[in-house]
């Protein structure tokens, strides 16, 4: 389709500035991580479920963590550690925002590319040093970092309170300083590719919400993530330049009194939780975006309540920022302040509520195509809902000093920074590999990947709430050393069980993607018969995605809005929408523009 | 998609999201989760968190139940009528949830969290018992004023973790009657005690489940909990937030007595001298 000649290999998947490659890369770096982060859960779920077994074979492969092997409370704490950094950092940002986001933003919004490609290009080879580091970081003496994925100082800060805290932390410090900025100047050309290269007649009110979530999710990250930036850089110093930013006076460590005075720790949680709730929601909107998109192709009906969805993210968007301070209720903050963010913090409900509600309307007279990427999409609706409610003991001031650091906030995070997001991964994943590479996904496995998924998930983190309602307290390398908390601790084993399962789906999952990718079933240029603008280039999307982008001329999705309620009318088809429209102001193609034809066969009742 | 197949996979849908519900609402009534309540502002945290059981409970199920509903309804194939809503009826659909969901949380976080928020965070009651708990790697150290009712000054310089481990300042008269222990916190019942908070090295969290207590401990600030035990008996203590490698084994008890057997230990302590 291209008219340029055809670039070498290594300028087309190597440092290719297109962005479907470069999204790919992304997606695919993720998937190596989660290898890598998966396998630290295990190890993790071995150690808690079965405190101090001997593992022989543990102990010649990695005879540093594992002593005799039966692995160390150190070893525990990098494993807690590692797993939750790159989990979040690296498989559920670089995979979902990063991943997801270039592939399909241009496609979505009509652009040939990203707006500066070359930058693309750039932030996806700093995130590849950052990964490498990362990894590295579990080789060095003292093992990878260990002051949980928050690096809380003193303790991140100080070598001699913790071995991780040693090479490892400084490791893992210069791995999040390269991913930020490659995350930044990601974000960045997220932000202007929406604002500033949509197709024409694209306007704001008819981009599908996928983009909106992109937008607010650039945004969020482009605000919260500097004053991280400058967390690392001051900790960074504190530990080899000799400042104390985070460290008071007095401090005693191992019988010395350290030379420190005059910071506190408190500032480091500040400006950690500033970026991290907004991160939360960084990751969380896209997910919900792709949810509403695959929703409404497979429900064959608009997006119930599209303009309240919007509304309600950019409310999201605006309280996720100052309600950081829930993180930090017993830290010992003013309790005046503590009550202020507790009462902005459930607020963020109420948005919420709207969003979640809309995704389930959105089934309400559908026509339901259960196909894999849609059975992802309704477990991201259970699974938000489920822990979104579960957000409110935390949010809640009086309740959080009891399930504050419990297994109970582990259940909590892990529903909607895990399990939402990587469905959302997959929703997107299974909806748009056609577009990736042509061919379908396996559709037997997709379901065998479902439903061995989720249902275990779910048993799993609806379970850890049960222990943390308990009392069980999170990062815990021997659980049963606290008397109370033994009689729950069967549940862990099953809780394992149930994980091991999961795991295992995982495998049919990734025997999926390799296999469909070159053996997959051949996809036409719109095989789900979507309305918005992807599916209007050819399956695989070619470089440059259009000769001439097309013309939006109506919201993204017409599915079946018209008097007889059937067909649809994709966005580049020219005409009035059958359902009015999105009612906004002087949007809308100038007359003189040439209309596509429209490319599909199939559209039953569409007026054009 | 034959209908027989897709009728087959959303009955299964409708298993598993019932399976949630049903799961979440037996995991629930299984069993008493919570460790007996032996603190008097536990009643007022156990409330809350009744309450929301109850409300968020309430919301999960007419949700799931929603969800179920719809896929039931429109995921066995078959043709739908239209979907077209306008604008107005979505944006009433919004506001009666929005409405209830408000009500919900902020009389959650105002009507009854925010007495139990005043009861833990509040003024400190003036027959109070005071004491000094100074966290280290990994062990509790627990202080009393002793007779003369007066904390000797600590000093970081003279803490030796053999036999002086919170510091006293040799040089100061009031601390030479300070009863020092580790990882044991004695109290008498129904007496407010408020304890003073401090850490020698990293980020710690006192916390008792049992009284509903948990209060990080930042190093260099002198942090505080309050809190009435009502019930004799022995409470664990444990360390909430990651503070190194025996994180896990940084555990103490508290010993709840009346107040006879305190004041005679308070004695045994002190030589005899009060």
């Amino acid at each position: 389709m291209s008219a340029h000649a055809p670039l070498p290999f290594w300028r087309r998947y190597i440092f290719s500035t297109d962005h479907k490659v470069i999204g790919l890369q992304y997606i695919f770096t993720a998937a190596a991580m989660a290898v890598v982060a998966v396998t630290l859960s295990v190890l993790i779920r071995f150690q808690m479920t079965w405190p101090g077994t001997q593992y022989p074979i543990m102990g010649t492969l990695l005879p540093n963590a594992y002593e005799g092997g039966v692995l160390k409370p150190e070893s525990y704490l990098s494993l807690v550690t590692m797993h939750g950094t790159i989990m979040v950092f690296f498989v559920i940002s670089i995979g979902l925002v990063s991943g997801m986001g270039n592939f399909i933003i241009p496609l979505q919004v009509g652009a040939r590319d990203m707006a500066y490609p070359f930058l693309n290009m750039l932030s996806y080879w700093t995130i590849v040093p950052a990964c490498l580091i990362m990894i590295g970081s579990f080789l060095v003496e003292g093992g990878a970092a260990a002051g949980g994925w928050t690096s809380y100082p003193p303790l991140s800060a100080l070598p001699e309170a913790l071995p991780g805290s040693g090479m490892g932390q400084t490791l893992w410090l210069l791995g999040m300083a390269l991913f930020i900025v490659s995350f930044t100047m990601g974000s960045l050309n997220f932000l202007v590719t929406i604002l500033n290269l949509r197709t024409k007649g694209m306007s704001m009110m008819r981009m599908p919400l996928t983009i909106w979530t992109f937008l607010i999710s650039s945004i969020l990250g482009i605000l919260a993530f500097p004053p991280l930036t400058a967390a690392a850089i001051m900790l960074l110093l504190d530990r080899h330049g000799g400042t104390s930013f985070f460290l008071p006076s007095g401090l005693v460590v191992g019988g010395n009194v350290l030379a420190y005075e005059g910071g506190t720790p408190l500032l480091f949680q500040h400006l950690f939780w500033f970026l991290g709730h907004p991160e939360v929601y960084v990751l969380l909107l896209p997910a919900l975006g792709i949810a509403f998109d695959v929703v409404a192709t497979f429900g064959r009906r608009p997006v119930f309540g599209y303009r309240t969805t919007v509304w309600s993210l950019l409310i999201v968007a605006v309280l996720s920022m100052i309600v950081w301070g829930h993180h930090m209720f017993t830290s010992g903050m003013n309790p005046y302040v503590g009550e202020y963010f507790s009462v902005m913090t459930v607020m963020i409900t109420l948005p919420f509520t709207v969003i979640g509600l809309n995704l389930i309307a959105s089934l309400w007279r559908a026509e339901l195509r259960l196909t894999t990427a849609m059975l992802f999409a309704l477990g991201i609706i259970s699974a938000v809902g489920t822990g979104g409610l579960g957000g409110l003991y935390l949010g809640t001031a009086a309740s959080d000093i009891y399930f504050h650091d419990s297994v109970f906030v582990v259940g909590h995070f892990h529903f909607m920074i895990g399990v939402v997001t990587s469905f959302g991964i997959f929703a997107g994943l299974y909806y748009w590999f056609p577009k990736m590479f042509g061919r379908h996904m396996n559709e037997t496995l997709g379901k065998a990947h479902f439903w061995m998924t989720t249902a275990p998930v779910f048993y799993a983190f609806i379970m850890m709430h049960y222990i943390g309602l308990a009392g069980a307290l999170r990062r815990v390398y021997d659980p049963s050393v606290y008397e109370y908390i033994r009689p729950f601790l069967q549940m862990n084993v099953w809780i394992t069980y149930a994980l091991f399962i999961a795991v295992a789906a995982q495998m049919v999952f990734f025997v999926n993607l390799v296999y469909s990718a070159f053996r997959g079933q051949r996809a036409s240029e719109n095989p789900w018969e979507g309305a918005t603008l992807e599916w209007t280039t050819a399956s695989p999307a070619p470089h440059l995605n259009w000769d001439e982008p097309p013309t939006a001329y109506h919201g993204p999705y017409e599915y079946r809005t018209n008097a007889a309620a059937t067909g649809y009318t994709p966005q580049h088809v020219p005409g009035e929408s059958p359902s009015g429209g999105p009612p906004e102001r002087g949007s809308g193609p100038p007359p003189d523009v040439p209309a596509d034809p429209p490319s599909e066969p199939s559209m039953a009742g569409d007026p054009s | 998609m034959n209908s027989r197949k897709q009728t087959l996979e959303a009955v299964a849908l409708v298993v598993l999201f019932g399976g949630i519900m049903i799961l979440t609402f037996a995991g629930f009534a299984m069993r008493d989760w919570m460790p007996p309540a032996a603190s008097r502002h536990a009643e007022g945290m156990d409330g809350m968190i009744r309450y929301l059981l109850w409300t968020t409970g309430a919301v999960f199920v007419i949700g799931h139940g929603v969800l179920i509903r719809f896929i039931w309804k429109f995921g066995r194939g078959g043709e739908a009528e239209s979907p077209v809503t306008s604008a107005r009826a979505e944006r009433l659909w919004s506001i009666a949830p929005v409405v209830a969901m408000a009500l919900i949380s902020e009389v959650g976080v105002l009507v009854i969290g925010l007495p139990v928020w005043d009861e833990v965070y509040g003024e400190v009651p003036e027959d109070a018992l005071i004491v000094d708990v100074a966290a280290r790697q990994f062990e509790w150290i627990v202080r009393y004023p002793g007779p003369d009712g007066a904390f000797g000054r600590t000093d970081p310089a003279q803490i030796n973790g053999q036999t002086n481990p919170t510091g006293l300042d040799a040089s100061d008269a009031s601390g030479a009657d300070d009863i020092v222990e580790r990882n044991v916190i004695r109290l008498p019942v129904d007496r407010p005690a408020y304890l003073r908070l401090r850490s020698h090295d990293v980020l710690h969290s006192f916390s008792v489940a049992a009284f509903r207590v948990k209060q990080d401990i930042i190093p260099g600030l002198i942090g505080s909990t309050q809190f009435v035990p009502i019930e004799v008996g022995t409470y664990e203590i444990g360390c909430a937030e990651l503070c190194g490698l025996a994180h896990y084994r940084m555990r103490g008890t508290v010993i709840v007595m009346s107040q006879q057997e305190f004041d005679a230990w308070l004695r045994e302590q002190s030589g005899g001298a009060a």
